[in-house]
């Protein structure tokens, strides 16, 4: 299959010298579920950024071999518009493409719907949880209906099982969209449960390390974490990081 | 029933104001007792009341102006650095010089036939900077991921400061309108006591062309009229405030538990 985007030679540096990111090889095919893992400093955002097109690599390229595909970001923080509903924050992307109304409208009560938040709508983000912020902030990302998600740590700052029930709907989100999702983490446990394949990260200079594939995350579920399969997969992310962290 | 201690305290006060001015015999132009007070407010009711409007009048021209032009400035700032750098310092400096120091110059450039003009340029001169400064650092406050989601979905500079950038600015504003409501008031009355006698027709040569005959009553009177423009302001804009805010802001979030 071909990819459906390509990392060749990108490297990043920042007005500082900090050497973000040196010489980032990664090719990402469509249906992937692709975790960049790594600790902090290590250029993990810097990358998703640059397949945003946020920001422009100094040397290397972002190819995206059948043209650039719409893109849904989420960020570390649920990053929501506190004067907004959780309708009018999900319906922003639709908003700014120029949908009408109305179809934006029932876009984004489906979209709200499909990550539990269907009685919400009219709720001002100071009124949710943080789990149900973060689900307005999937809502959002996958609203416009992207071929590609980026996320950036997520999930980081959830208690463990708000954490849990968001990565199975995310799974599960990828499955029914057929989504391919680049996800950041420095949880060896989360990109081991949902990854097809985790890239582990190095720090200062920012690279790829190692390049472990993993099983599909189809149907996993709870109960995969039991599984001498999962136990291997923290096994082999943890030794590859263990490798690169002096 | 919180409201009512102050006020119960204020007719305290009154009371006593009223009954120590009696017994003491304290003289009406060292101390009129409130009584006296309001038989000048209701015997020179006409004039009074033609004199807040002048004053209101030029309060709330200078007001909106501020308002309006202060926004645009902002507006104007947060698209270009090099416009910002050009201009801010010379904003500073209207704002540093005191007002009391301008205002012969303007009275003399505008000149005393059109007296309106003079007042409300000075009014405005003290209202705009709050806005102005305020507003922008509203406008440059908006959450950088926001701004990159934005501009992810291809947003135009005109998206991102409607969708954006005024809403986050909000706040700013209107706590800088506050500010600005009680200056323009400021502004308007040391405009009057600069521009002196015959021209100008507001509270201010109210307060000055009683003194200057010793109806300290009528002093009171114009003084009190002032304060209760200014607590208006105040609290129209307290409402307004409320009314946008008070769903979604930090400021109205009532503590949980």
């Amino acid at each position: 299959m071909s990819a459906l985007l390509t990392l060749s030679g990108v490297s990043k540096s920042f007005e500082s010298g900090t050497r973000a990111l040196e010489a980032i090889d990664l090719s990402v095919s469509p249906g992937e579920f692709v975790s960049l893992v790594g600790p902090s400093g290590c250029g993990k955002s810097t990358a998703l950024r640059l397949i945003a097109g946020l920001i422009k690599p100094d040397k290397g390229a972002v190819v995206f071999s059948q043209g650039r595909p719409e893109i849904g970001f989420v960020f570390q923080e649920p990053t929501l518009m506190p004067w907004a509903r959780a309708l009018e924050n999900a319906r922003l992307p639709l908003d700014l493409e120029g949908m009408n109304r109305s179809k934006a409208d029932e876009t984004a009560a489906r979209a709200l719907a499909r990550v539990g938040l269907a009685g919400f709508a009219n709720a001002f983000p100071r009124e949710l949880s943080g789990g149900m912020r973060m689900r307005v902030s999937v809502a959002r990302a996958i609203a416009s209906g992207p071929k590609l998600l980026l996320m950036d740590e997520p999930f980081a700052a959830l208690d463990e099982f708000t954490r849990q029930a968001l990565n199975d709907d995310l799974l599960k989100l990828w499955e029914e969209d057929q989504l391919t999702v680049i996800f950041v983490t420095h949880s060896v446990y989360e990109s081991a449960y949902l990854s097809s394949r985790v890239a582990v990260m190095t720090p200062r200079p920012g690279k790829i390390s190692a390049d472990i594939t993993l099983s599909s995350p189809r149907g996993r579920d709870p109960g995969y974490r039991l599984t001498p399969e999962f136990a291997d997969s923290t096994r082999r992310i943890t030794a590859s990081l263990k490798r690169t962290t002096p | 029933m919180k409201w009512l201690i102050p006020i119960a305290l204020g007719i305290a006060v009154l009371c006593c104001w009223e009954a120590a001015v009696h017994i003491e015999q304290i003289p009406p132009y060292v101390l009129p007792a409130p009584t006296a007070i309001w038989a000048a407010f209701t015997g020179n009711f006409a004039s009074l009341m033609s004199s807040l409007w002048t004053t209101l009048r030029i309060t709330l021209e200078a007001f909106i102006l501020a308002v309006v032009g202060g926004v645009a400035l902002a507006v104007l700032f947060s698209q270009s650095r090099i416009i910002e750098t050009a201009l801010y310092p010379y904003a500073v400096v209207l704002q540093v010089t005191p007002i009391v120091a301008i205002a012969p110059l303007v009275l003399i450039w505008v000149g005393f036939e059109r007296i309106h003009l003079a007042l409300l340029i000075l009014a405005w001169l003290v209202a705009f900077f709050p806005i102005l400064s305020n507003t922008t650092l509203g406008l440059r406050s908006a959450n950088h991921d926001l701004i990159d989601l934005l501009r992810l979905h291809r947003a135009s500079r005109w998206q991102i400061l409607v969708r954006l950038q005024f809403p986050t600015a909000l706040p700013y504003l209107l706590g800088a309108m506050k500010v600005s409501g009680g200056l323009a008031l400021i502004g308007a009355v040391v405009a009057e006591f600069v521009a002196g006698s015959g021209t100008a027709t507001g509270l201010a040569w109210r307060i000055v062309e009683a003194g200057n005959r010793l109806q300290i009553a009528k002093m009171f009177a114009a003084l009190g009229l002032l304060s209760l423009l200014g607590i208006s302001i105040f609290f129209a804009l307290s409402l307004l405030e409320w009314a946008l805010l008070h769903r979604w802001h930090e400021s109205a979030l009532k503590k949980q538990t």
